[in-house]
């Protein structure tokens, strides 16, 4: 029997940021497609961004990509395909830490230069510094539990607890006993990731849905057609062109 | 054939007294927002210089416009889509903010709130980025009128190789300005950079825009613009450029640059070109060919065959007349004294310049001989190579052979008009050693002398106007605008929420007519009888 607590954290709780998550970032690009960018501080300060920047988006990618491996694929299907647990595990440790540590050390140098450059640190928002904190406390969670996890030398195996929990709540079959039989170092990553995803839409974050892939197809040159109206605002109805 | 018009300007250097009016009413009207203190769409540099930013001109360190590669196939010189892609977290090309200058403003307030003291109270300089005091080491345009130039004026990247036979020595040495704005190419680099897709030339009048809400920041556009035209707004995260002030050009009034010029050497109108011939012009193998592959592109606005294929495109009729009437085409052209500003970053800019004969008339006029004879000044135009291979470098990609021929041109024009001016018989000589009639050379001095508003500025109104001037009539709910209480539409939260706030477009005409309706006008009014002028009676 799941105590209410466990269904409060490894239910309720991912639920409701899942939906804040999807919902807000609808509404936020409806409403705030002004708003909607990386608000780069390059300008400010250049020599320690072209550092710190690269390495922690590039790591956070790789670390976005391990979670997609981990969470999404069952380790049934690892095995079918012939990759034992172990192999599977030191694969991932590896890699992971490496990604992580990257991310990490980027992180590192991004807050200390926003701290540090008078420029970058005025033009800090409240907003920012709670996402900071969110940001890199879920990092420092996932990586720290990581490490000290393997550390131990017996490394728990996350894809019988925390994977199948995770893809439970999308069969919209929540398992949180699975979640709750976790070790702690995951559950409070996973609660801090949670709380991120709910903040996600309103905060600077929403850049990364703004990966620009489709340049890579698209025409060089844009030709759009001035719209109906002088200005900028639509013409009122009634009032629209003819042709 | 794909015909399309593109709004386009011609600057007159020799004109040009470099008093920044342009410069000041165009910061007033768009960039006095914080956010873009430092930035200037329209500037005007004294060259030699090092130009705002600073050696912009420099592409060997910029990597801005376009070149050709080993197989003489067009591509961005900063690199490909890919590359672009993965540089995307830390823009390798961008310019930094020292590049421009630290915004600043003074500390007024200690003028008034300071204590009682033996000494005047001074406002000092207070950095707007971090607010905190700041020495002024640098701006928009430090190096005027040469101010500094035996440091300073030896970085211009035009200099390059010719260093040591320009003199600045203040006696000695040439200048002119350059006012710029965005160049609204017709193969445009920054919208080529943009990731995003948020640049785009608007297919109507060849305007290139960026689209605030699409723009995400990526900064691409500063490093593509190989004029640095393009700026990056650090308040809101996005970039922003010279607009060729849309609503105005829409309602056909002038740009603001244009309409304030107290020299009034800015020309605007339309030219029509063919799209489909653009990436070949641009990807012409000699550098110096690529002005002729320029003019070529643009379309004679008379030719029937041009006028028919532009009507079957869908350019209006009011339009195609006011091509046909374009300054702009026939600076470029007919008389062909208009060059495009550095033709050699593909770009194939869309402001040109009459480059300045200045430099050489005061050099004869120096050396005592008659600086308006046409004799005197064809020699001198061969023979003072430095502002000749000067301008070549700013307007001909270094070939000096076709500014040579704009000299000439207004030299004729200059020697030729004295002539009339003082009764004597026209020389009929000086229009043929440049290749002209008498006729054209008269017209070109009218054009570039003469001219009234409506010669200067054929701007046709878009066609929207009448949308626009039915806007403020009294037909609907005065609550009805943008996030008001009456706002209405089909979304479920109002069509138009969450949208951009109206730019406050001042319909010129219809200020004018309002105006000129009934309202009480007290400024002319002497105090004696009635200020409401009497009512017809119906």
């Amino acid at each position: 029997m799941n105590s209410t607590l466990d269904i409060m954290l490894w239910v309720v709780v991912p639920y409701v940021s899942i939906a804040v998550f999807v919902v807000g970032h609808v509404w936020r690009y409806r409403y705030d497609k002004f708003g909607w960018t990386t608000r780069s501080s390059q300008l400010y300060e250049n020599r320690l961004l072209r550092l710190g920047s690269p390495l922690f988006h590039f790591g956070i990618l790789l670390v976005v990509l391990g979670h997609v491996a981990g969470l999404l694929i069952p380790e049934s299907w690892t095995e079918a395909v012939g990759v034992s647990e172990t192999a599977y595990h030191a694969v991932a440790a590896s890699l992971g830490i490496l990604a992580g540590l990257c991310t990490l050390a980027g992180a590192a140098i991004l807050v200390y230069r926003r701290r540090t450059v008078g420029p970058v640190f005025s033009a800090t928002t409240r907003n920012d510094k709670v996402m900071y904190v969110l940001l890199v406390g879920t990092i420092v969670l996932g990586l720290g539990t990581t490490i000290l996890g393997n550390l131990t030398g017996d490394p728990h195996n996350y894809r019988e607890t925390v994977s199948p929990w995770f893809r439970s709540l999308f069969y919209a079959d929540p398992q949180p006993q699975l979640m709750a039989a976790a070790p702690l170092g995951f559950q409070l990553h996973v609660i801090a990731a949670w709380i991120l995803f709910a903040f996600w839409p309103f905060s600077r974050l929403v850049h990364v849905f703004s990966l620009p892939l489709g340049y890579l197809t698209r025409p060089y040159i844009v030709y759009r057609s001035r719209d109906d109206q002088l200005g900028n605002r639509r013409p009122r109805r009634g009032w629209e062109r003819v042709g | 054939m794909k015909i399309m018009a593109q709004m386009a300007m011609v600057m007159n250097l020799d004109k040009c007294i470099g008093c920044h009016t342009c410069s000041v009413t165009c910061k007033q009207a768009w960039t006095n927002r914080s956010g873009v203190e430092y930035v200037w769409f329209n500037n005007v540099e004294t060259r030699p210089g090092q130009g705002y930013p600073r050696t912009y001109e420099d592409q060997d360190r910029w990597r801005g416009g376009w070149t050709l590669n080993a197989r003489g196939r067009l591509r961005l010189r900063g690199g490909g889509r890919l590359r672009k892609l993965l540089t995307i977290f830390s823009n390798p090309k961008l310019p930094a903010l020292d590049d421009y200058y630290e915004p600043w403003t003074y500390d007024y307030d200690t003028l008034i709130s300071a204590p009682a003291q033996q000494h005047t109270p001074v406002a000092r300089p207070r950095s707007l980025i971090s607010g905190k005091p700041t020495g002024i080491t640098w701006s928009a345009n430090w190096d005027d009128d040469l101010g500094g130039a035996p440091e300073l004026a030896r970085h211009d990247p035009l200099l390059r190789g010719i260093e040591d036979k320009v003199r600045f020595e203040f006696e000695q040495t040439f200048m002119f300005y350059l006012p710029r704005i965005c160049e609204h190419c017709l193969n445009p680099s920054c919208a080529a950079s943009c990731p995003s897709g948020a640049i785009y030339k608007r297919s109507e009048d060849g305007i290139v825009l960026v689209d605030q809400d699409r723009c995400r920041g990526w900064r691409m556009c500063v490093s593509g613009c190989p004029y640095k035209k393009v700026y990056f707004n650090h308040r809101t995260g996005k970039a922003e450029k010279c607009t060729f002030c849309f609503p105005r050009v829409e309602v056909g009034i002038p740009t603001v640059c244009a309409e304030t010029c107290v020299g009034r050497l800015r020309y605007i109108g339309l030219v029509l070109y063919d799209a489909d011939r653009v990436l070949a012009a641009a990807s012409t193998p000699d550098e110096h060919d690529l002005l002729d592959a320029q003019r070529d592109l643009l379309l004679d606005p008379t030719d029937p065959h041009v006028r028919r294929e532009a009507e079957r495109a869908g350019i209006p009729h009011d339009w195609l007349d006011a091509a046909a009437r374009s300054p702009v085409h026939a600076l470029i052209n007919t008389y062909r004294v208009a060059l495009p500003l550095h033709p050699e970053y593909r770009t194939m800019p869309m402001v040109w310049y009459i480059p300045p004969l200045s430099p050489v008339v005061d050099v004869v006029r120096d050396t005592g001989h008659d600086g308006e004879h046409h004799t005197t000044l064809f020699a001198a135009i061969d023979a003072l190579r430095i502002p000749v291979d000067y301008l070549a470098r700013l307007f001909t990609a270094g070939d000096p052979e076709p500014v040579n021929q704009v000299l000439r041109r207004l030299a004729a024009m200059r020697s030729y008009l004295r002539d009339i001016n003082l009764g004597r018989e026209p020389d009929e000589s000086i229009p043929d050693a440049v290749g002209m009639t008498g006729e054209e050379l008269y017209d070109l001095y009218r054009l570039l002398a003469l001219a009234k508003y409506d010669e200067r500025y054929v701007i046709p109104p878009a066609h929207a106007e009448q949308a626009h001037g039915l806007e403020e009539l009294a037909t609907e709910c005065s609550l009805d605008y943008e996030g008001g209480p009456g706002m209405g539409g089909s979304g479920p939260f109002g069509e138009t929420s969450g949208g951009p706030t109206p730019i406050a477009v001042e319909n010129f005409h219809m200020l004018r007519d309002r105006q000129k309706a009934d309202r009480v006008n007290l400024l002319n009014w002497d105090g004696r009888g009635n200020p409401v002028p009497p009512k017809d009676k119906p």
